[in-house]
C-alpha cells in the first residue's frame, strides 16, 4: 500500500493509480456538501443552471462542520456517513467529480460510476473532527448559506489524511464481516 | 418542597453541553488506550492513535471532539419533592441553547420535511422520571445522527427468545458495518413496550463502559453479545480488527405476554455524556 501526495483538481491519471488501502495526503481546494446541499445541486442541474463550483476534477467532502470559533478558519470537521449521498453521487461523478470523501459504505451504483469515470472514494477518520480541522487552512461559504452547517464551503486543505476505500478498479478496503460460527 | 432555581439548572446544563463535547469520558479513553495496545491490525491501531490525539486536541482547544454535536438528549431523575419555578423543561432547554451557542457546537436539528434547521438545536429531547425524595439528577448525551441512523427497534415473537435477540443484534452490527463509526457501544432494551424499549436502550448507554450489570444473568448476556459482535472482525472504522464494540449495556423491563420488544441503540466511539446533580 502506497502513500501519495495529491493536489486538486484531480485528474484521471491521479485516480487511476490509486488502490484501496493507499494513503493520500490531499492538498488544494475541496468542497463541502452533504444531504440538503446535494438536493439543491440536483435542483440546479434539473433546471439547467450552473453549479456553485466547477465539477471537473473536483473533490466533495461530506461534512457539516461545527461553527468556527474566533481565530480559527473552521470548527471540528470530520466526515459524515456517505451512503446518504449515494442517490446523488453517480450523476455528479458523470459530470466530472473525481473524488468523494466521507465514511461508511457506498452503493453498487456509486461504485459502478466510479469505475466508469475513474473516480475514487476516500475515507477520513470519523469522530476525529478536531484533528482533521487542523488540515483545513481556509474555509468560506460559496452557496446555500441558509443551510447553516449544510452550506457548500470552499475549503483549502493541507496534507489532508485520507484512505482509499473504493478505487476506480473495483477494489474496496472495508473488512467483510466474519459470519462463520 | 425543595425549590431549585431554574437559572442554576440552565447554567449547569450549558456547562455540561460544552464540557461533554470537548472532553472524552475517562472510561472511553481507557478503552482507546487498551485498543491502541491490543488491536490486532495496523489500521485499527492507527485509528485508536488518531482518536486519542483528537481527544487531546479537543480538550486543549475546546473544539468539539466531533462536528456532529448531536441532538441533545437528557435523562432526568426528578425528586417528587422538587419544584423548579418556571419549569424544568424550560430550564434545561435554555441551558442547552446557551451551551450550544457559546461552545460553538453544531446545531443539528431540522424540520423533518422541509429540512430547515431550527437554528438553536431545539428541541432538547428530555425524558423525565419522577423518583422519591428531593434530589435532581440530569444526564446529558450528545447523540450523533450517524450512529442513531443505524439503531433499530423490533417486536420479536416470545418464541424467538434470547437466540432471536442475539441474532437480531449481531445482524444489526453486520448491516451497520463501518457506517456508525466503530468501535461502537451497544445500548439494548429488552422488553418494555414499543416506546419504552428504545428509551431504555439509549439510557443504558449512560452506564460506565467498565461497570458490571448488577444482575449476573444480564451481565453474562452482555459479555456473550460483546464477544459475538467482536468476532465479526469489522474493527475500528470498519478497517478490520478485534475492536468492533467497546461495550454492550442491556436494560431489561417486563413486557406484554404476547410480545418481546427489542431496541438496539448504536453509539459511536465518541460517546459523549455527563451528568449533574442538585
Amino acid at each position: 500500500m502506497a502513500t501519495y501526495t495529491l493536489n486538486t483538481p484531480l485528474t484521471a491519471a491521479d485516480t487511476d493509480k490509486l488502490r484501496a488501502g493507499d494513503v493520500v495526503l490531499l492538498n488544494g481546494i475541496i468542497y463541502s456538501g452533504r444531504d440538503a446541499a446535494h438536493k439543491k445541486l440536483m435542483e440546479l442541474l434539473d433546471k439547467g443552471e450552473s453549479l456553485p463550483f466547477d465539477l471537473t476534477g473536483a473533490s466533495i467532502y461530506y461534512v457539516g462542520p461545527s461553527p468556527a470559533p474566533p481565530g480559527r478558519p473552521i470548527g471540528a470537521a470530520g466526515p459524515t456517513t456517505s451512503y446518504r449521498m449515494d442517490a446523488y453521487a453517480p450523476r455528479l461523478i458523470g459530470l466530472g467529480l473525481k473524488a468523494t470523501i466521507g465514511k461508511g459504505k457506498r452503493s453498487d451504483e456509486v461504485k459502478k460510476a466510479m469505475a466508469e469515470h475513474k473516480a475514487v472514494y476516500f475515507g477520513a477518520t470519523g469522530g476525529a473532527g478536531a484533528l482533521l480541522s487542523k488540515c483545513i487552512t481556509a474555509s468560506k461559504v460559496i452557496a446555500f448559506d441558509e443551510l447553516g452547517p449544510e452550506a457548500v464551503r470552499e475549503m483549502t486543505v493541507k496534507d489532508f489524511p485520507l484512505l482509499v476505500i473504493n478505487d476506480a478498479h473495483g477494489g474496496e478496503l472495508y473488512a467483510k464481516p466474519n459470519l462463520d460460527d | 418542597m425543595r425549590e431549585i432555581n431554574g437559572a442554576d439548572i440552565s447554567a449547569a446544563v450549558a456547562r455540561m453541553c460544552m464540557s461533554a463535547n470537548t472532553k472524552l469520558p475517562d472510561d472511553v479513553r481507557r478503552k482507546f488506550e487498551e485498543g491502541l495496545a491490543g488491536e490486532t491490525t495496523d489500521a485499527g491501531r492507527e485509528i485508536f492513535r488518531q482518536l486519542l490525539e483528537n481527544a487531546d486536541l479537543a480538550f486543549e482547544t475546546k473544539l468539539p471532539l466531533c462536528q456532529d454535536c448531536g441532538l441533545a438528549i437528557f435523562y432526568v431523575e426528578m425528586g417528587e419533592d422538587v419544584c423548579v419555578p418556571g419549569g424544568i423543561n424550560e430550564a434545561i432547554t435554555e441551558g442547552m441553547v446557551t451551551g450550544y451557542k457559546d461552545g460553538f457546537l453544531r446545531k443539528s436539528s431540522c424540520d423533518p420535511l422541509t429540512r430547515k434547521n431550527t437554528g438553536d438545536n431545539t428541541p432538547a429531547i428530555i425524558h423525565i422520571d419522577f423518583v422519591p425524595g428531593d434530589g435532581l439528577k440530569i444526564s446529558y448525551m450528545a447523540k450523533g445522527g450517524g450512529s442513531e441512523n443505524m439503531s433499530r427497534v423490533t417486536m420479536l415473537s416470545p418464541s424467538q427468545g434470547w437466540e432471536g435477540i442475539k441474532k437480531f443484534v449481531v445482524q444489526r452490527v453486520v448491516e451497520a458495518g463501518p457506517n456508525p463509526c466503530p468501535p461502537i457501544i451497544l445500548g439494548i432494551g429488552i422488553g418494555g413496550t414499543f416506546e419504552t424499549a428504545p428509551k431504555n436502550a439509549k439510557r443504558a448507554l449512560l452506564r460506565k463502559l467498565d461497570d458490571t450489570h448488577p444482575d449476573p444473568k444480564v451481565a453474562e448476556m452482555e459479555a456473550e453479545l460483546l464477544a459475538a459482535v467482536n468476532k465479526l472482525g469489522i474493527g475500528p472504522m470498519g478497517l478490520g480488527g478485534s475492536y468492533t464494540c467497546l461495550g454492550v449495556k442491556i436494560a431489561v423491563a417486563p413486557c406484554h405476554i404476547a410480545s418481546l420488544p427489542l431496541a438496539v441503540n448504536v453509539q459511536c466511539h465518541s460517546a459523549r455524556h455527563e451528568e449533574v446533580e442538585f
